[in-house]
């Protein structure tokens, strides 16, 4: 039992909770944590917002599977943080949000700077704390790590009023790591009953499909889906979540499902019998309209979380349970599968309908090809970070990803602004991988300030601005559905990216032929060193294929090419 | 279908926004909700009333049990239970004719009189909630001025 001050027990707990580095601004509230932290051996990340700083933090969990651990200020700084924890907590993140607060004699007095963050946070949190002694703050801290890290992943806000962090508290060094909170006990392993029956279900199935989202990544189960799929013969298709988690070039592969999702995959999924969905939570964006959803296929569905299931889509065979424990499991049961007429129908599928683009020679640069190239000059091994709209799924379609934590992008939320301080967090996390921001004109001026960042650390992200001038996914359904009525989607005024790339003192290079693009994306890769390529592509570029939002699945659009 | 649940929790401060915010955030009705302290210090039950189909009944027990700080999710309806009310409800009663007619009711109902004023007479009922629905139905003719009900609260036998 050490006496310690509040601000000097959150830094013994970020150090044993193995933090190596956060990203936080100061503020009013918060100037005795950094007081600690100036002595403190702990890696201090100045974002220049805070919103950077919670999806610089969010892209560092996802592409290290650490606790990401961000800091804010009582009041705005709090409040900025919020679209990063919904982010976060939309697409199961780990993450820790540290804010500051006013003294706890001023709160509810409308103070300055003060906002009842706990209460903003509580439906965007896995849970939230307002710390009110200073002795409850190791056990609380302590807490917020366990439940942001294990079941379901997710963010954890602990609010810390600005004299509970200068007050001397208890600080117990042989307190125990085996966190007991009766209300939280998630349950890893899967009913072995169940499992049982849902190999029943399988070992009959004639035209089963693997349904694999973001779980599988959590829990690390990507060998364990593959050895599954390989036993029984099963097609997979991933979520936008999950993509990473299954060999991009392997036969039963059918790439992404859903709105943006292949021919293929979403034909075998609506002619399935059998849906295996694991760690995926039938996201509208994956199952369309969902009363025409895969109308002949049982399910069977395995997830960490109970609240997950039948939520949206009945399911059969229920298992809860983390996705690694159940999968080994039920290898264990499954026995081996030929379908040899089902994989020949899906073999048509895919011959009818590849991903396909058109770029000539000295047409506009189509966006499809930009990535194709970035995937080749960087073998497939860049940890690929983006914001969201068309870029994002063009390049769920075209970067073939063999790791599922070389895809950061926000899925659940679609948080524009996300990409380029996920692509920073990235990067800290993995200083040995090359990371790179595919990033839209629109998203990238959201959060445009982390350049800042980027060069006072000098993080060697290389920024690839697919830049047609508008926010096109927006645009583009207008186009389809809205009679081209392009409101408040034209971007004709946008700034010059170079230029201000320059003025963060970051290189920068304008491409607009296609005879430029591999020299300028092999000029950035050479150095490690921040570098922003501003490609103008095809300004009417569209996403195909596209599920209109609320149809059917099986009502794809294919484009005009096809 | 109208479901009672009991939602053994945290005696924590902030544990009813928690609740009360999961069922408007996700859009589900409450009926009634009680709140109170158990034999144990740090824990109290809620019971509550919501209705749903089976499907939404299902989510919000998941729902529930996903909150850090609920311990424990029963749902009450199909099991055999004791539930009672409590309300209290205030009648004028300025003409004093009707006064002994209302006290008369009263009885029958095994209702008390716990305030009488020369303007109005507070009475208080325990039951079931049809038993206290049907009682303030009676009330009704005799003019009801305010009325005020706990909410359901239950357990198991």
């Amino acid at each position: 039992m050490t006496k310690l001050t509040g601000a000097q027990i959150l830094i013994k707990v970020l150090k044993q909770e193995g933090v190596e580095l956060v990203f936080g601004y100061p503020g009013g509230v918060l100037i005795p944590i950094y007081d600690a932290l100036y002595d403190a051996d702990i890696r201090h990340i100045l974002p220049r917002h805070e919103q950077g700083g919670a999806h610089a933090a969010d892209g560092y969990a996802r592409a290290t599977g650490k606790v990401g651990v961000c800091i804010g200020t009582s009041g705005p700084g709090a409040t900025n943080l919020v679209t990063g924890i919904a982010t976060a907590y939309m697409d199961s993140v780990p993450l820790v949000a540290i804010t500051g607060q006013v003294q706890t004699s001023l709160i509810g007095g409308d103070a300055f700077q003060e906002v009842d963050i706990t209460g903003i946070t509580r439906p965007i949190t896995k849970h939230n704390y307002l710390v009110k002694d200073v002795n409850d703050l190791q056990r609380i801290l302590k807490e917020a790590f366990h439940i942001a890290r294990t079941g379901r992943p997710g963010p954890v806000l602990v609010d810390i009023p600005k004299d509970v962090s200068v007050a001397v508290g208890i600080y117990n060094s042989k307190l125990s790591d085996n966190i007991e909170i009766r209300g939280y006990k998630p349950n890893y392993k899967g009913h072995i009953g169940q499992i049982k029956k849902a190999v029943e279900l399988i070992n009959k199935a004639k035209q089963p499909i693997i349904y694999a989202g973001g779980g599988v990544k959590i829990s690390g189960a990507t060998k364990e889906l593959y050895e599954l799929a390989k036993t029984i013969n099963a097609p997979v298709a991933l979520t936008l979540m999950a993509l990473g988690s299954f060999p991009p070039d392997d036969k039963l592969y059918l790439g992404m499902l859903g709105m943006h999702g292949t021919y293929y995959a979403n034909m075998s999924i609506n002619h399935s019998d059998l849906i295996i969905a694991i760690g995926a939570r039938f996201d509208d964006r994956v199952t369309g309209k969902l009363e025409e959803f895969a109308p002949n296929a049982q399910i069977i569905h395995i997830d960490i979380d109970p609240a997950a299931i039948s939520k949206n889509v009945k399911v059969d065979i229920p298992i809860v349970g983390d996705v690694k424990t159940v999968l080994t499991d039920m290898l264990n049961y499954v026995k081996e599968k030929e379908h040899k007429e089902w994989l020949k129908q899906i073999d048509v599928w895919k011959k009818q309908q590849p991903l396909t683009y058109n770029q000539t020679e000295s047409g506009p640069l189509k966006p499809q090809y930009i990535i194709e190239e970035i995937y080749n000059l960087t073998k497939g091994e860049a940890i690929i970070a983006t914001e969201v709209g068309q870029h994002q799924m063009w390049t769920a379609q075209y970067y073939k990803f063999t790791n599922p934590r070389h895809f950061i992008s926000s899925g659940g939320l679609g948080t524009m602004g996300f990409g380029l301080p996920a692509s920073m967090g990235a990067q800290l996390g993995c200083p040995d991988k090359r990371v790179i921001c595919i990033a839209g004109d629109g998203s990238l001026q959201m959060n445009i300030q982390e350049l800042a960042t980027i060069r006072e650390h000098n993080i060697p992200v290389i920024i690839a601005l697919l830049n047609n001038s508008y926010l096109g996914m927006v645009r583009q359904w207008q186009e389809l559905f809205f009679k081209k009525r392009y409101m408040a989607t034209d971007l004709v005024k946008n700034p010059n990216f170079t230029k201000i790339a320059n003025a963060y003192d970051i290189k920068a290079l304008k491409i607009t032929k296609k005879s430029e693009v591999v020299p300028a994306i092999k000029e950035a890769l050479k150095n490690k060193e921040p570098y922003l390529l501003d490609f103008i592509i095809n300004r009417e570029e569209n996403v195909f294929p596209m599920v209109p939002a609320g149809a059917a699945v099986s009502n794809m659009i294919l484009g005009g090419e096809n | 279908m109208h479901h009672i649940i009991s939602v053994t929790v945290e005696n924590k401060f902030g544990v009813l926004s928690r609740i009360a915010g999961l069922f408007a955030g996700r859009g589900y009705n409450i009926g009634s909700l009680a709140v109170g302290p158990t034999e144990k210090e740090d824990i109290s039950t809620i019971v509550l009333t919501v209705s749903g189909d089976d499907k939404i009944i299902e989510q919000v027990i998941k729902q529930l049990n996903r909150l850090i700080d609920v311990i424990k999710v029963v749902d009450l309806t199909e099991k055999e239970i004791v539930k009672r009310e409590l309300l209290l409800i205030k009648i004028s009663a300025e003409h004093t004719t009707k006064r002994s007619e209302l006290f008369q009711i009263c009885e029958v109902f095994k209702s008390k009189i716990v305030g009488i004023t020369n303007k109005n007479v507070i009475i208080e009922l325990s039951g079931a909630p049809a038993k206290i629905d049907a009682f303030i139905n009676i009330m009704r003719p005799y003019g009801i001025l305010e009325v005020s009900r706990t909410g359901l609260i239950a357990l198991a036998r």
